[in-house]
């Protein structure tokens, strides 16, 4: 599904990804942890297509098309979600409003057709079920004055809502306390799927206790330094990062 | 394409209802001397105290210097090379129904997507569109008249309610108020008048479109609507106009009285030629609105939407005469390319316990310039006196400005005012977000602009609000991607 192959990035003259490779296969969930500095909002980002890196070598490859040529709104139609480590205000948006124009552009490139209001509500109902949450977010505008916790709620309800074949949470678990945490992470394991794949991103062990990942990666200087099974992730929390660090350079 | 290129694009975006209507104009002479104004006055059949009225403006307007104050440039105006008088072919016999109008006019309409026909069954918005000066088209009359409620042109109303116009005409805007409104009261062409008697709710949203169309020809309009005691009306006003080469001067003049309990919406949505890339050819919009609240616990609200002209110049105000009445304005402005715009407004307390809310949603892109300037006067008298000022402006692009003038005047220590500002960008976070949903870049700013103008599209009347929104899309959106 995606196909990681020596991927560099720069930002300016920095370089911050340097040869990074991973594959991910439909269903799986790859936990992609690290250090502060070590690249991991960069991967996030370039995956993404935000302005402000260069791409120097490597390649990108999602559901067999280059992904690196592609616009952000191309891979987001193409089933790319990123959901945001600091969720961007929108005011005077409408939620709903903003979800369903998001929705429907989405269905509309891919040959669907539209949703009318009314489906549209119907749909929002069963995704809001699913994911326990109330409808308080919907009436208010994107993201504006919503608490930390709301923001990223309001991030995996507009997963659930876009049904992404691969989803990257970005530090989803940063700034939340346990509570707003568990009710998250609820959210993105009701969005498991055999054909979903999931690329979470995170500095801490403790995400992971809720959301249980098939592979996890270390990432640091730019490169995938280890990768293993969840039992890894534990490792990580018991020996800290310097341990990974150290087989390295010995190694 | 990068955010940098996409605004690029936004703001190159042509004008889309740019084009020339072929109808044959029986214009006078450019120029301006008494014998055009007696020349002006004759055609249109006045009374003389009408005619006198007009050479006394003229004769003041001529000791008057050209106003200089404003945030805005442009080459000073030969006011001997405008052309003052256009009306259609006919006008002794104007049209008794739309099947007498002459069909480019039509033509015209459905280009611009405002097809009378469809406006009449689907809204049931009477409407008296301004074609050039003279009224051609008026609907509706028998449901109005079944109300006692008076919709017509200016010209009409001085034959039909002369006690009227001699009672109020040039009241709230006398002729001695500035520059342009003296030239306004000396050639005004025509306009439309409306008077809603006690107590009647006038049963249908009044509308006038007006379009400048005959080449090199200035347009002063002139609008009265009087709302008697406890009565209410809702008057909305639209433009748009045909590309041109040389700039064309339009210097209306809008007079609102509403006495005792009465109540008056006026709602414009403007979209007059911009000018080209370079400012070359736009529209010059210099024009007085002014709302008198005669009367106690009285009402008059303005809501405008200014996407249109090179130069933009006008304060829609109240003035807050009678107790306890109410004034609002709720406008948003857009500039791009060159477009100038100064605009706000003037609340006037003069009443006690009066209150007037203001609400303005600047957007500035490209090269554009755009200034809020807006007055609050609490008199003396005015004890209780309350304003809430909001004024925020958004910029596209790094090359736009925004300036607020805030002036503000107390007599009176009871009152109570607040003022909020903010300037914002859009930024570029804001917009990988949307796109990172799907969203294309135009899509998101269109999104993120109207989501600013929010609390004034509010304000609007349904079908002009969408109208609005559609507006606002042409201005920003039109040519990218």
């Amino acid at each position: 599904m995606l196909s990681v192959k020596g991927l560099r990035a720069n930002v300016g003259e920095n370089e911050i990804l340097k040869g990074l490779d991973i594959e991910v296969r439909p269903g799986e969930v790859h936990a992609i942890m690290g250090p502060n500095g070590s690249g991991k909002s960069t991967l996030a980002h370039v995956l993404s297509g935000r302005e402000g890196y260069s791409v120097t070598g490597g390649s990108v490859t999602f559901e067999g098309q280059d992904l690196l040529a592609l616009e952000p709104e191309e891979r987001a139609r193409l089933g790319l979600f990123l959901a945001f480590q600091y969720p961007v205000e929108l005011p005077g948006v409408n939620n709903t409003y903003f979800l369903k124009a998001a929705l429907n552009s989405i269905r509309k490139s891919r040959g669907q057709e539209e949703l009318d209001a009314v489906s549209f509500l119907r749909l929002i109902k069963e995704k809001l079920k699913i994911l326990h949450l109330d409808d308080s977010l919907l009436k208010r505008a994107v993201n504006a004055g919503f608490s930390g916790g709301e923001k990223k709620r309001n991030e995996i309800f507009q997963m659930a809502l876009l049904e992404p074949k691969l989803a990257i949470l970005d530090e989803t678990d940063s700034g939340l306390d346990i509570d707003a945490l568990r009710v998250v992470a609820d959210g993105v394991n009701a969005l498991r799927s055999p054909q979903r794949a999931m690329l979470v991103v995170t500095h801490y062990q403790r995400l992971l206790d809720y959301i249980e990942p098939d592979i996890v990666h270390v990432l640091a200087k730019g490169r995938i330094i280890r990768s293993g099974g969840k039992e890894l992730a534990r490792e990580l929390e018991e020996k800290g990062y310097g341990w990974v660090l150290d087989q390295e350079q010995a190694a | 394409m990068t955010s940098t290129q996409a605004v690029d694009e936004i703001v190159r975006s042509e004008y889309e209802h740019g084009f020339v209507t072929e109808i044959a104009s029986d214009t006078l002479p450019p120029g301006l001397d008494e014998g055009v104004i007696r020349a002006i006055s004759a055609r249109k059949g006045e009374p003389e105290h009408m005619t006198e009225w007009r050479l006394q403006a003229y004769r003041h307007w001529l000791t008057m210097p050209t106003p200089a104050w404003a945030s805005v440039h442009y080459p000073p105006i030969d006011f001997q090379a405008i052309s003052y008088y256009s009306a259609p072919k006919r006008p002794e016999d104007a049209p008794k129904s739309l099947d007498e109008i002459d069909p480019a006019l039509l033509e015209t309409y459905e280009k611009l997507g405002i097809p009378i026909e469809e406006q009449k069954a689907l809204a049931g918005i009477a409407v008296d569109a301004v074609f050039d000066s003279v009224s051609v088209a008026t609907t509706f009359r028998s449901t109005l008249a079944e109300a006692g409620v008076v919709f017509c042109s200016i010209s009409e109303a001085l034959h039909s309610h002369p006690e009227l116009i001699k009672q109020y005409l040039g009241t709230v805007v006398p002729f001695t108020d500035n520059f342009y409104a003296a030239l306004n009261a000396a050639v005004f062409s025509d306009g439309t008048f409306v008077y809603v008697p006690p107590g009647v709710r006038c049963p249908m949203e009044l509308s006038t479109y007006f379009r400048i169309n005959a080449r090199n020809t200035g347009q002063f309009e002139r609008t009265l609507i009087i709302a008697d005691a406890g009565s209410y009306v809702s008057y909305l006003e639209g433009c748009t106009a045909p590309q041109r080469d040389e700039n064309q001067l339009h210097a209306a003049v809008v007079e609102l009285i509403a006495l005792e309990d009465a109540e008056i919406k006026y709602s414009t949505v403007q979209n007059w030629y911009p000018g080209d890339a370079e400012g070359r050819g736009g529209i010059y919009n210099f024009v007085t609105k002014r709302g008198d609240c005669r009367g106690a616990r009285s009402k008059i609200s303005w809501t405008q939407v200014e996407t249109g002209s090179a130069i933009t110049w006008k304060y829609p105000s109240c003035i807050l005469r009678g107790d306890d009445s109410i004034g609002e304005f709720y406008s948003v402005a857009v500039t791009k390319g060159r477009q100038q715009a100064d605009t706000g407004t003037k609340m006037i307390h003069l009443g006690r316990n009066t209150r007037s809310t203001i609400v303005s949603k600047g957007i500035s892109a490209g090269e554009g310039e755009q200034t809020y300037r807006g007055l609050v006067r609490i008199a003396q008298r005015a004890a209780g006196a309350r304003n809430h000022t909001q004024c925020d402006s958004l910029l596209i692009g790094d090359r736009c400005t925004a300036n607020t003038f805030p002036y503000i005047e107390v007599k009176n220590p009871t009152a109570s005012l607040e003022h909020e500002a903010t300037t914002s960008k859009i930024s570029d976070d804001q917009l990988f977000y949307c796109r990172s949903r799907g969203l294309t870049e135009e899509d998101a700013v269109s999104m993120i602009v109207n989501g600013f103008c929010k609390e004034v599209f509010n304000e609007l009347p349904m079908e002009f609000a969408v109208e609005a929104q559609k507006l606002l899309s042409i201005s920003l959106e039109g040519a990218v991607g």
